[in-house]
């Protein structure tokens, strides 16, 4: 055991694991949380909290962990490079971890160009690979970037992000290997639509022994309409929806087109249960926090495991 | 070079609007290559204020001149016989933003940037620059062959592409190339793709403008 958090407990005890994701609000609002924490309660391992996702300002990441630890929920802290640099971050994992966090998400971030604050200075003093490798060493070796001996470490489960519908293909599963030796110990990948790409990808990832290395979760985003569907395909950078999934929707009345975006879910979830080396799914329903567990249930991934 | 170009002529009427007579000063070093403050500019910028000026019924005295460089003291110095006698009230400079900052240590007169210094950069091709280096201090292309993800991925990533890298373009925009993907690309071509393969570690930034204001002293070269 690394950390001992709920989600390594799930893995190293076998279980196909499941997360889920909280976006905090754009604001104060502790309700907010409370309420799409209550849709999570009880049918994930652990709760992914993004940080200022898209760039937009919202409620600070460890807080929300921290509330949600208080909720007597395992949250996963989602730490980006762009706001902050390598002192800021050491000392943001090294408070997370007092209060009571234990598994963390190292991403690069999405570019402040895209956000609410455009003219904002980035920072990008490091990157998500070194990131992870922070993170390994304040664990590890119990030791600051700097060399200094921390008084108490950290033992986090270290994730990580990959996407295999970036480009170019050919380095993808090169950079997901890169996340390993780094010191990810669980991956987390992009929202998948192309499933014949992931399964050549998690081919060439299980060929090359990476699956046995690292706990590898297939992202999951349920499409909600044909015109999300469209948008996802369209405005957003590194995704691949094939066409077949925009027809189907298509296909169906406005009313029933969220019903069926649930069902492609579950059979998605279906699908990545086959392929080798995936441990595990992370569900992201984007502002529909609600239907997880309708989704979960209709997966079959009711009741979560209990672990000790 | 240093690549720069004019400010909106809106911003310089504004900044000129309660003088009557000005020095305009063009630089003869990158600003020139970069077609944005040399002798040709120098003229078209002090043309256009003079007639905006006189349409507003407030005419404007331009006197145009052009140095050498406007980063050494000694073309800067060039400037004494015009500004000593008071007749300005201001002086506007056309060279990146050192020619201005020289000009205020020299003399005691307001100075006007006209520039906006961008980059550093070169000429894709006749009226287009791009940026190339974000002087760091510590250049480390030859990992990456050739290529600069400091400068060139717009998150300064130093071990590939990040998820939004999409038919060889970065996710900021589709006008610009994703460095990674031509790090690959190049790679490949060069038969060295294993050398990506190490996770390349945390850089040392201090050599960049984190470390304060930078200064190099060769003490061969000191009179």
């Amino acid at each position: 055991m690394k950390a001992g958090s709920n989600l390594e407990k799930v893995f190293t005890q076998g279980h196909f694991a499941v997360t889920g994701e909280l976006g905090p609000p754009r604001g104060a609002s502790v309700e907010v949380i409370e309420k799409k924490a209550g849709y999570l309660r009880g049918v994930v391992d652990s709760i992914n909290v993004t940080d200022n996702q898209t760039s937009v300002v919202r409620m600070s990441s460890v807080a929300v962990c921290k509330l949600l630890v208080d909720m007597g929920l395992e949250p996963n802290l989602q730490m980006v490079c762009r706001d902050r640099n390598r002192i800021a971050m050491q000392s943001d994992l090294l408070g997370a971890y007092a209060l009571g966090i234990r598994n963390v998400l190292c991403l690069s971030g999405d570019h402040n160009r895209f956000g609410d604050h455009p003219q904002s200075k980035n920072v990008y003093d490091v990157d998500s690979m070194q990131l992870i490798g922070i993170v390994k060493k304040l664990r590890d070796e119990g030791k600051m970037l700097s060399g200094q001996e921390l008084e108490g470490v950290p033992k986090f489960f270290i994730g990580a992000a990959a996407n295999p519908f970036g480009d170019p293909f050919e380095f993808r599963v090169t950079r997901l290997a890169k996340k390993i030796d780094a010191g990810a110990d669980f991956i987390q990948t992009q929202c998948i639509y192309n499933m014949e790409k992931f399964r050549k990808y998690m081919h060439i990832a299980h060929e090359e022994g990476l699956t046995e290395k690292c706990y590898i979760m297939a992202g999951i985003t349920p499409l909600k309409s044909v015109g999300m569907a469209r948008y996802m395909a369209k405005f957003v950078p590194g995704l691949d929806v094939p066409d077949y999934y925009i027809d189907r929707l298509k296909g169906v009345e406005k009313k029933k087109q969220a019903d069926e975006g649930i069902k492609i879910a579950v059979e998605q979830i279906q699908e990545v249960r086959e392929i080798p080396g995936v441990r595990g799914i992370h569900l992201m329903a984007i502002e529909w926090e609600h239907k997880v567990p309708e989704i979960l249930e209709a997966a079959g991934l009711l009741p979560r495991p209990s672990v000790n | 070079m240093v690549v720069a170009e004019r400010k909106p002529i809106e911003e310089i009427l504004a900044m000129v609007a309660d003088f009557k007579k000005v020095l305009l000063v063009g630089c003869k070093g990158c600003v020139t290559v970069c077609c944005a403050g040399g002798t040709k500019e120098v003229g078209i910028l002090g043309s256009a204020l003079r007639i905006a000026r006189k349409k507003q019924g407030n005419p404007l005295e331009v006197v145009e001149h052009t140095l050498e460089r406007q980063c050494d003291p000694e073309y800067v110095d060039q400037l004494a016989p015009m500004l000593n006698d008071n007749s300005f009230d201001a002086v506007l400079s056309m060279a990146c933003s050192v020619g201005p900052q020289f000009i205020a240590k020299k003399y005691t007169i307001p100075v006007y940037p006209m520039l906006n210094t961008t980059f550093i950069g070169g000429a894709l091709e006749h009226g287009v620059w791009a940026e190339f280096c974000q002087s760091c201090g510590n250049c480390l292309i030859h990992h990456f062959g050739g290529l600069c993800p400091i400068a060139r991925c717009s998150k300064s990533l130093m071990n590939g592409p990040c998820g939004g890298s999409a038919n060889k373009k970065c996710e900021v925009s589709p006008e610009i190339d994703c460095i990674w993907h031509l790090i690959y690309d190049r790679m490949v071509e060069l038969g060295q793709l294993e050398k990506l393969r190490p996770v390349f570690p945390i850089k040392d930034w201090s050599t960049s403008r984190d470390g304060g204001p930078r200064k190099i002293v060769r003490e061969d070269l000191k009179l």
